[in-house]
């Protein structure tokens, strides 16, 4: 163990300084102050979106065929230098802040529903100059790091009944006002980050158990029980979107034919893909640079493309999983958890949408969807990600165990 | 070692993480692989098992096929000259997705072309609105033959009129007009019925296809099988542009008939001239029909009706009272109105007069209730259960042989004989029958008649149908039911009425052209004879020409008579065309008998409350090219005055005589 790894362990952020004047070059290759593999399939899957909407998008304003592609390459690129920044910065300070954080994503959402524009038919975003701010998105980073200083702060507490639902009820506040946007699948996405937030913390079985059967409860009586007495807690078409994938249709005028179609573009994609990619090109997948930007990758590069974006992601989430369990405080392996939630679930319910076999919500693909609010969100929820690893890294040094950067 | 001060942990208190967090995080991990793995299954069947099928499925979505007519192939005749070919013409289409996008620049494109065709802009507006409707990918069709001048214009000011194309498309064509209408028939687009109809399996929806006579028979050869232009369509089932090679289509086989071009032309110039002779003479003659066939092969050289039209009327929707107008239905009596779309020869219902007689002789001789030397006939008129049944002009011929009594027609001879046949049961129908009268002769043309020999079973029948009609009717039995018979028994009279080619006996010109072919053969053949099948179809040939088929169309049975009666009366119907006293014997006049010896029978119809129906029947001999000739014009009078002439216009073409035409006086039957 050397001086210079002790050095860059405690402080990454003068870690440049310090490296220039008695670092080896093998060593700063080594303790890079980012997870490198976390990165690299960042980068990849900011590739594959670049090159899937490139001949998406191409023929959607004839004037300027890389109007979607070179928005969606600043978002990544400002995203990623987010990323890095935030890595530096000592995510532990957040913990302090978790309530303020709170009530600010409390009060964007709010702001959504006052200022903000509606966009198919649901109000989701506020119109600023060369950006729409989809608050839901930030939303989701702001709600992780709240719950994980929330539960962290309350730890005495962990096993008390009363901590679980209060936890599980600043959850649900949040999850609520996103459900009203109307935006049923960030409310998805938000109860599936508190649900593991809860988990990661490390209360007990009994009452996940308890918060799972109430879970399922509630489904059956939002989508069965109370449709079937007349009460409809959705609107009706969001309920047929979230039960179509259950029997599909090609009828245009249901709400399965966009899955549908989905289906038979990726499926026709085959092994390696058709680079004119007819189904999507031609508009018979809706929505095909932003939510359902999975068919377009089926269908332009076949099983290989696909699976190849499924690995990146597969690789994203075992980092993920990985920093959490190297964690040096509990707050960050939280954190970690939510974020490792927050990915996991999208990425599960948006491929799923796409091949038929999830319901069919809102749900951007992280990264690689189109949208700017999307793509910041995740890459700062990253940051934090990178943040953890990095002070992670510098305890185990300090505790004289190296941390092998794979 | 260390040089430097191990730093202060920077948050405090810290919490640490509790073991339960690995069980905790080996968890999530289970459950990512799990997520991970379902997606990578679920990607698996999709794109790799079942990939070709939503493959197909992708394609059925973009893809929209338009199929493109293929050429109907021709008919020729037998020496291969055209009786019904195809025209180019250009379709003025418009392609919606190619005009303007602006509503005032598509009216200025309807409202130009609107003059080019003379057309109204709203007219072209609807259409393009309609077509537009059924499909957005597809070129709507405005006009379908718009003349070269309008075609040039679109052409050469072709900037002017955005979205404006021009489609070839093949229009069936008549060089001969309305020659052999009714045989060759005519095309239309294929109706609702017949998409279900078991002929037209496999057809598309909007296909020409054959509507009536050869067309309709041979419609499959002659069909050919369409082209498709394929069009790449986005999900609104708007065009895209995109290149997709076009299939082509295949024409249809062009089919040669037995028919010759020159013996038509003439045979119905000679049936015009006999109904016109009839008309001068004050009869009101204005159908009538002709067959002239080989009698060793059954192959129609010509067959024709009058009056007859041109079959390009059809290239355009007709209403239903004009239809009807055609084809004399709604009208009381088909056989008397004009209805120039029934086909007389075939589907003609008509009695035969004396025309039938060697029938009759045929069947008594057989019957062996008859020798050819006895002699009967005596009188004017012969008085069977107190009904009198005379001779036509209440002539008188004495008691003469069969020779004779062909020879000049007798009634009474006749007469008697079904007098006498009667007693032996159904001797006359039997050879009726046997020879091709009151029977479908499997002529490949559709609606063929069957027709009706009169005998016992066929009264009862009758009195049923009537009977039943009148319970049915109790109130108004002879308004409602008609008069479909009076209730009867069968009656020697009846019998003695059909021998004569009388009566209730109902056959066409081809059934008895089918009848005398049948005797001809028998009679060159030393009594072994066969029923031949009248046809018109000889070979299916490649559009280049090449043989594809051979049509075969063999005898249906063979039929046995004795040589020596076949000769007797052979013998009879010579005398009547070539002796002096012999009823056609005058028109015959000049005519080389050695050469091309004629064997004929007059017949003259009495149809209730109508003038007299003209009849003649007869083969003229050829060592190579024999001829059976039928024609019969209704209300035109005695065979001799109107069908016997045009037979003979008929026989003169067909060896290459000089043509005249002589009105026969023969006042006899």
């Amino acid at each position: 163990m050397s001086v210079s790894a002790i050095n860059q362990g405690t402080a990454p952020s003068v870690m440049a300084s310090n490296e220039a004047v008695d670092g080896g070059v093998s060593a700063r290759v080594l303790r890079a102050p980012v997870d490198p593999l976390l990165t690299l399939g960042v980068i990849g899957l900011g590739v594959c979106s670049i090159m899937t909407l490139h001949s998406v998008t191409r023929g959607f304003i004839p004037s300027s065929p890389n109007y979607y592609v070179d928005r969606q390459a600043a978002y990544l690129i400002v995203g990623l230098i987010a990323m890095l920044v935030l890595a530096g910065f000592d995510y532990t300070l957040l913990r302090r802040i978790g309530r303020p954080l709170y009530v600010a994503m409390l009060i964007s959402l709010l702001a959504v529903r006052v200022l903000g524009h509606a966009s198919n038919g649901s109000q989701r975003a506020i119109q600023f100059p060369f950006f729409a701010f989809q608050a839901s998105e930030l939303g989701k980073v702001l709600l992780v790091v709240a719950l994980s200083g929330f539960i962290v702060d309350r730890f005495r507490r962990i096993r008390e009944r009363s901590n679980t639902a209060q936890v599980m009820l600043v959850g649900l506040v949040a999850a609520m006002l996103v459900i009203v946007q109307p935006d049923v699948g960030s409310g998805l996405v938000y109860l599936a980050i508190t649900f593991t937030v809860v988990f990661v913390a490390g209360v007990p079985g009994r009452h996940l158990a308890t918060l799972a059967a109430v879970g399922v409860a509630a489904v059956g009586l939002v989508l069965v029980a109370a449709p079937a007495m007349g009460v409809h807690l959705l609107k009706p078409y969001q309920e047929q979107r979230l039960t179509s994938f259950l029997h599909p249709s090609t009828d245009p005028q249901k709400q399965g034919y966009q899955q549908e179609e989905s289906k038979i573009a990726i499926g026709s994609g085959q092994k390696t893909g058709d680079v004119s990619a007819p189904q999507t090109t031609l508009d018979f997948v809706p929505e095909d640079d932003t939510d359902f930007v999975f068919a377009a990758v089926g269908e332009r590069y076949g099983f290989v493309g696909a699976a190849l974006v499924l690995s990146l992601y597969a690789l994203v989430i075992w980092r993920v999983l990985r920093i959490m369990t190297l964690a040096k405080d509990l707050f960050g392996a939280v954190l970690s958890g939510g974020v490792l939630a927050m990915l996991l679930f999208q990425v599960f319910i948006n491929v799923g949408m796409a091949i038929g076999i999830s319901p069919i919500t809102g749900i951007t693909l992280p990264l690689m969807s189109y949208g700017g609010s999307s793509v910041l969100a995740t890459l700062l929820a990253l940051g934090l990600v990178q943040s953890i690893y990095a002070r992670a890294r510098a305890t185990h040094a300090l505790k004289g165990r190296d941390l092998a950067v794979i | 070692m260390i040089s430097r001060q191990a730093p202060r942990p920077p948050d405090s208190p810290r919490i640490f993480v509790p073991p339960a967090l690995a069980l905790r995080a080996a968890i999530l991990g289970a459950l990512a692989v799990v997520l991970f793995g379902v997606l990578l299954f679920r990607l698996w069947y999709l794109q790799i098992l079942s990939g070709n099928q939503y493959l197909q499925q992708a394609n059925a979505n973009r893809l929209r096929e338009v199929p493109t007519p293929a050429p109907r192939g021709e008919i020729v005749d037998r020496e291969g000259r055209a009786l019904v070919e195809n025209r180019v013409a250009n379709a003025v289409q418009i392609a919606p997705s190619e005009l303007p996008q602006t509503a005032a620049g598509r009216e200025q494109v309807y409202r130009g072309l609107a003059r080019v065709l003379h057309m109204r802009a709203g007219h072209i507006r609807e259409l393009v609105g309609k077509g537009y409707d059924e499909a957005h990918y597809a070129p709507v069709t405005i006009k379908t033959d718009a003349g070269p001048g309008a075609l040039t214009l679109l052409a050469e000011r072709q900037s002017e009129f955005p979205g404006v194309i021009q489609q070839p498309v093949w229009l069936r064509s008549y060089p001969f007009g309305d020659m052999a209408a009714q045989v060759l028939g005519y095309v239309g687009q294929i109706d609702e019925a017949e998409l279900a109809r078991r002929g037209f399996r496999g057809v598309l929806p909007g296909t020409i296809v054959g509507q009536a006579g050869l067309e309709y028979y041979y419609d499959s050869y002659l069909r050919g099988r369409p082209g498709a232009q394929k069009y790449e369509v986005n999900a609104a089932g708007e065009a895209e542009p995109a290149a997709i090679a076009p299939t082509p289509s295949v024409a249809g086989s062009n089919l040669k008939v037995s028919l010759s071009l020159g013996l038509q032309r003439s045979a119905e110039q000679a049936l015009l001239e006999g109904i016109d002779h009839a008309r001068a003479a004050g009869k009101p003659a204005s159908t009538g029909a002709f067959v002239a066939m080989d009698p060793l092969t059954g192959e129609l050289l010509a067959i024709g009706s009058y009056p007859s039209l041109n079959p390009s009327i059809f290239a355009k929707p007709r209403t239903k009272a004009e239809y009807k107008a055609l084809t004399g239905q709604g009208t009381s009596e088909a056989g008397e109105e004009p209805a120039p779309l029934t086909d007389r020869a075939t589907e003609g219902l008509y009695p035969t007069g004396s025309t039938f007689k060697p029938i009759t002789a045929m069947a008594a001789l057989e019957a062996g209730i008859l020798t050819p030397q006895e002699t009967l006939g005596a009188g004017t008129c012969i008085t069977v259960s107190a009904e009198k049944f005379c001779n036509a002009g209440k002539q008188e011929f004495g008691n003469v042989g069969l020779v004779e009594a062909l020879k000049v027609s007798s009634d009474t001879y006749f007469f008697t004989v079904g007098e006498r046949a009667n007693a032996y049961g159904d001797v006359i129908q039997n050879m009726a029958h046997k020879l091709g009268v009151g029977r479908p002769t499997e002529v490949d043309l559709p609606n063929e008649i069957e027709g009706e020999v009169p005998d016992a079973r066929w009264r009862q029948e009758m009195n049923h149908r009537q009977e039943r009609c009148e319970r049915e009717h109790p109130r108004d039995p002879k308004g409602k039911c008609g008069y479909v018979s009076e209730i009867k028994q069968w009656s020697v009279g009846e019998n003695m009425d059909l021998a004569v080619g009388q009566g209730a006996l109902q056959t066409s010109p081809l059934q008895m052209a089918t009848a005398y072919s049948t005797l001809v053969n028998a009679y060159l053949n030393n009594g072994n004879g066969w029923k031949v099948t009248p046809h018109l179809g000889l070979e299916v040939d490649a559009p280049n020409g090449a043989l594809l088929q051979r049509l075969s169309y063999p005898p249906q049975y063979k039929v046995h008579l004795n040589p020596y009666d076949l000769g007797v009366v052979f013998e009879g119907i010579h005398k009547a065309a070539s002796e002096a006293g012999g009823t056609s014997a005058p028109v015959w006049a000049g005519w080389n008998q050695e050469a091309h010896p004629v064997y004929g029978k007059t017949g003259t119809a009495e149809v209730a409350g109508k003038v007299e129906q003209s009849w003649y029947m007869c083969y003229v001999a050829d060592p190579t090219r024999p001829i059976v000739i039928a024609v019969t014009i209704p209300q035109g009078g005695f065979g001799a005055e109107a069908a016997a002439p045009v037979a003979r216009l008929i026989a003169s073409s067909w060896f290459g005589a000089p043509k005249r035409f002589i009105a026969g006086s023969s006042k006899t039957n």
